[in-house]
């Protein structure tokens, strides 16, 4: 590590770090700062906003009492939290009170021989980016600046950089995340699930989770739809290496080999063709190409998926025959959280695939046709035309990528081909955690004249940063408006609750006051954030005063279902939803899905899985204090036969060595009857190496650190995590 | 108070949210979630509940308190500490089967209040209030008319350790 020169984390001086108590003031919307300081308000508002603790945006409302952000809850008017918050959402008021927070901007000196961090005032800041920008636009072309970024606060950075005039934006949840499970989908019904996904989970009858992690994973409206579902007596069936919470309220519960969904898949058709039990009206209505894939299913039996999966063929056409007994009510889940294995858009699309044979797709209690207001765009001057496409995908690669791929931008930037990429924008998303193998990202960083890394906690990539700019929390500030595509159109806003505790500033001040550096002010021809929310609403039909003051305008709610008069119309290249895809056969790919064996652990090691926990988001909400009161370190999930096999106890640490002699931060066993003996579990998000995040250094492990290999996804870049394997070493005998 | 294991997901809402209510000290919680695994891999059977004070009609907290400290409330028949008379000598802590209480830092026992607060105002209890998945009622046990009366005698329940001859007023629906 002592090669890299840049490796110098953020050291905050005590000075700049004030105590949590003393730090909240008033809301914007009863006083000023100024007057605030001289006199608290008394009682207690209560004030609409959405929350950003993840990216779900679920209408809340924060109360603040006698001056001081108290507690938050769910706003009753708003779809996706139907008033109720989950535990992130609840536990939101510890992001404002983090005494860990980034307060000031910082510029990383030239002297990187030592920890030379500075803290400059913001039109310093931009200076300095500014002139690193013309420089590297001047060099490279402006293409060569690209950004990643995360959730909705990243608009108006993408707005400044198009401006700027690149083409290189992008987001780790496609490639590393929901990205093959929504390849799959538009390649078999030309549409995506989308976010939130338009899965009618409360009104299904049957719901099929595969590796799902319901439950633990707090997707507001799923989770509250899920309770639905099982309070209503679905019946749920889940395919999983762990006991999962999902599993908990399962009838049947498949405990498969970690890597072969796809063999579970193609025998669950498989029995459903050959038993004529799939939905014939429907596929003969709407499929394209099924005589091709049923004849391609044929050596598909359940006693072939058998000792690929291990489970026993009985429990293969009882569940097939569960599904069908109540299609089209029959939901089988397309996940989120998708890069498994590298085949995952293949696995992905035999979901879509199993989904058409149940007639889900457009049913009550399958898919639904998503609905969202019309507020028109804000009309901005046309953006000048980049002179060269997206560095990510150099002759479409892959061929079905339909968002930019962050790896590939990365190795752009590693390579030079096909450009040069000089300098990175990261909004919200701690790379170093969320990109596959850390060792490639250094490897990129080093190769940047600029990286300007915008956050609100100092994470390991800000570390790493030239520039670090310290945003306010969400409850201190506007986000672009949420214009949300679900079961009802709404459109909702984040506002101001409290004011920041430092210098730290909203993102679309930051976007605004950087393309004005730039020479680029014309672009932002709005004063300020709430000129253009009135220009946009009112383009719309809509009173902004009336939106600050509910949180949520809620549309005309129309039908969702087909049986209601919604039409299923398929983007398609035939127009119907194809289950023989001669696209995918033109480019090279199996045309219907083909289960193919993955490597397996060697002896004595492990299959290393990752998850989510309910009470924190990534790797940025570990220094949350009510948060970390819930959870502040992860554990490993160890079964509970092969513990007792090494001598292991719950509540001893281990460390983890990957196959490429990566040994992680301690980590506490977790022995349990909950997980297969072929792989270990861990909750994504801990083990954190910045110093600066001073309540969670160090605690956990990483699962990011131990996933050095990962298996690109041929169709879509996406790239698979779940190939890496572990040892467990106990801390004790450790050298 | 009636919690439906059923719906439950063990997602710890109802714990964050007790602690902003009730400002409970960094370190501390009024309530937690309990997983009760039965079984061998794979043929495992879970209950996820969410715990507290049980509130017990017979409350052995109260019984062993030696200033009075401890008592059960006018409304409701709920277990509260009156934090001015207690002396924080852990008496009610080590009596109570349920592990509910702990000492605040500041030298008094602290423990689940069913958010009297909110109660007395007609609002239910911040858990109760918050839960994603609806999983918790509040009510009146004594009126046979009310939700969680209602869900008592329809569903199949159970107490925390009734063999403690507490008699907690906390159902858990399976």
């Amino acid at each position: 590590m002592s090669s890299f020169t840049r490796r110098k984390f953020l050291k905050i001086s005590a000075a700049t770090v004030t105590v949590a108590s003393g730090a909240a003031v008033l809301s914007k919307h009863s006083v000023t700062p100024a007057q605030a300081a001289k006199r608290p308000a008394t009682g207690v508002q209560r004030i609409p906003t959405t929350c950003d603790i993840c990216f779900w945006k679920c209408g809340a409302i924060a109360s603040v009492r006698d001056g001081v952000l108290w507690k938050i809850e769910g706003n009753p008017d708003d779809p996706l939290s139907r008033g109720r918050l989950c535990p992130r959402g609840t536990g939101g008021v510890g992001a404002h009170f983090d005494p860990d927070r980034l307060r000031r901007p910082l510029i990383r000196r030239s002297d990187r021989g030592r920890d030379a961090w500075h803290e400059v005032s913001w039109d310093e800041a931009f200076a300095y980016i500014a002139k690193k920008m013309h420089a590297i636009k001047a060099a490279h072309g402006p293409e060569a600046v690209a950004l990643f970024s995360h959730g909705i606060g990243g608009n108006f950075l993408k707005h400044t950089l198009k401006a700027f005039g690149t083409p290189n934006m992008a987001a780790p949840s496609f490639a590393q995340c929901r990205g093959p499970r929504d390849t799959g989908f538009r390649l078999t019904f030309g549409e995506d699930i989308g976010s939130p996904e338009r899965t009618d989970i409360k009104n299904a009858q049957c719901l099929v989770l595969i590796g799902s992690h319901l439950g633990e994973n707090m997707h507001n409206s799923q989770v509250q739809e899920f309770a639905d579902a099982v309070g209503n007596g679905a019946t749920v069936i889940v395919a999983d290496p762990r006991f999962s919470i999902a599993a908990g309220k399962a009838k049947h519960y498949l405990p498969i080999k970690p890597g072969t969904d796809l063999a579970l898949l193609l025998a669950w058709m498989h029995v459903l063709v050959q038993e004529g039990l799939y939905d014939k009206e429907y596929v003969a209505k709407h499929g394209f190409g099924f005589e091709q894939f049923a004849a391609r299913l044929a050596t598909f039996t359940p006693e072939w998926a058998y000792p690929e999966t291990g489970i026993a063929p009985d429990v293969i056409r009882a569940t097939a025959r569960e599904m069908a007994r109540h299609k089209p009510a029959t939901l089988v889940h397309p996940g989120r959280h998708a890069t498994w294995y590298g085949d995952d858009a293949q696995r992905s699309r035999a979901i879509a695939l199993l989904n058409a044979l149940l007639g889900s797709w457009g049913s009550k209690g399958g898919f639904y046709t998503p609905a969202s207001m019309d507020v028109p765009a804000y009309p901005y001057p046309a953006y000048p035309k980049p002179a060269r496409p997206k560095v990510d995908n150099p002759d479409h690669r892959y061929p079905f990528a339909h968002e930019t791929i962050t790896t590939g931008i990365r190795e752009a930037t590693i390579t030079g081909k096909p450009y040069p990429v000089k300098g990175w924008f990261v909004y919200a998303t701690n790379l170093l955690q969320a990109l596959p193998n850390e060792q490639e990202t250094i490897k990129a960083i080093q190769n940047l004249d600029l990286l300007v890394v915008i956050d609100v906690v100092p994470s390991e990539i800000a570390g790493w940063a030239d520039v670090v700019l310290p945003e306010s929390v969400y409850l201190e500030r506007h986000d672009d408006l949420n214009v949300e595509l679900f079961r009802e159109p709404f459109v909702a806003l984040r506002q101001p609750v409290v004011e920041p505790p430092g210098e730290q500033k909203p993102n679309w001040w930051m976007a605004k006051r950087l393309a004005e550096t730039l020479g680029l002010g014309h672009f932002y021809p709005w004063k300020d954030i709430e000129e253009y929310f009135a220009h946009r609403l009112t383009a719309a039909g809509l009173r902004y005063e009336e939106l600050k003051a509910k949180g949520i305008l809620r549309g005309a709610a129309a039908p969702i279902y087909a049986a209601d008069g919604v039409p299923l119309t398929f983007e398609t290249p035939s127009g119907k939803i194809e289950f023989y895809s001669p696209q995918l056969e033109q480019a090279g790919f199996d045309p219907v899905p083909v289960y193919r064996k993955h490597e397996e652990p060697p002896p004595g090691a492990f299959r290393l899985l990752f998850g989510r926990s309910p009470v924190h988001t990534f790797s940025r909400t570990q220094t949350n204090r009510v948060l970390a009161d819930m959870m502040d370190e992860n554990e490993i999930w160890v079964n509970a036969d092969v513990a007792r096999r090494l001598e292991l106890k719950s509540g001893e640490y281990v460390r983890l060595r990957n196959q490429d002699n990566v040994l992680s931060n301690r980590i506490k066993v977790k022995a349990t009857q909950r997980i297969r003996p072929d792989c270990v579990y861990m909750v994504h998000g801990f083990g954190h190496t910045a110093k600066g995040l001073r309540h969670t250094y160090l605690k956990g492990a990483s699962d990011s650190q131990l996933v050095t290999r990962y298996a690109t996804d041929p169709l879509m870049g996406g790239t698979g995590m779940n190939v890496n394997f572990v040892t467990l070493e106990p801390e004790a005998t450790r050298v | 108070m009636v919690i439906d294991t059923v719906r439950c997901v063990g997602c710890m809402d109802c714990v964050v949210a007790c602690k902003t209510e009730n400002n409970v000290p960094e370190g501390f919680n009024r309530d937690w979630i309990a997983y009760d695994v039965q079984g061998e891999f794979p043929t495992l059977q879970m209950e996820i509940r969410s715990e507290r004070c049980n509130h017990c009609d017979a409350p052995p907290c109260v019984y062993c308190c030696p200033t009075g400290a401890s008592h059960v409330h006018d409304v409701g028949g709920v277990v509260l500490v009156d934090y001015d008379k207690c002396i924080g000598c852990k008496a009610c802590v080590a009596s109570c089967p349920y592990g509910a209480r702990f000492i605040n830092p500041e030298g008094y026992a602290e423990k689940c209040t069913f958010c009297i607060h909110r109660v007395e105002e007609g609002l239910d209890p911040a858990c109760v209030s918050v839960c994603p998945t609806h999983c918790m009622h509040f009510g009146d046990l004594d009126d046979p008319n009310s939700e969680v009366s209602t869900l008592l005698a329809s569903r199949r329940h159970h107490t925390l350790m009734p063999e403690a001859g507490t008699k907690p007023r906390i159902f858990y629906l399976t």
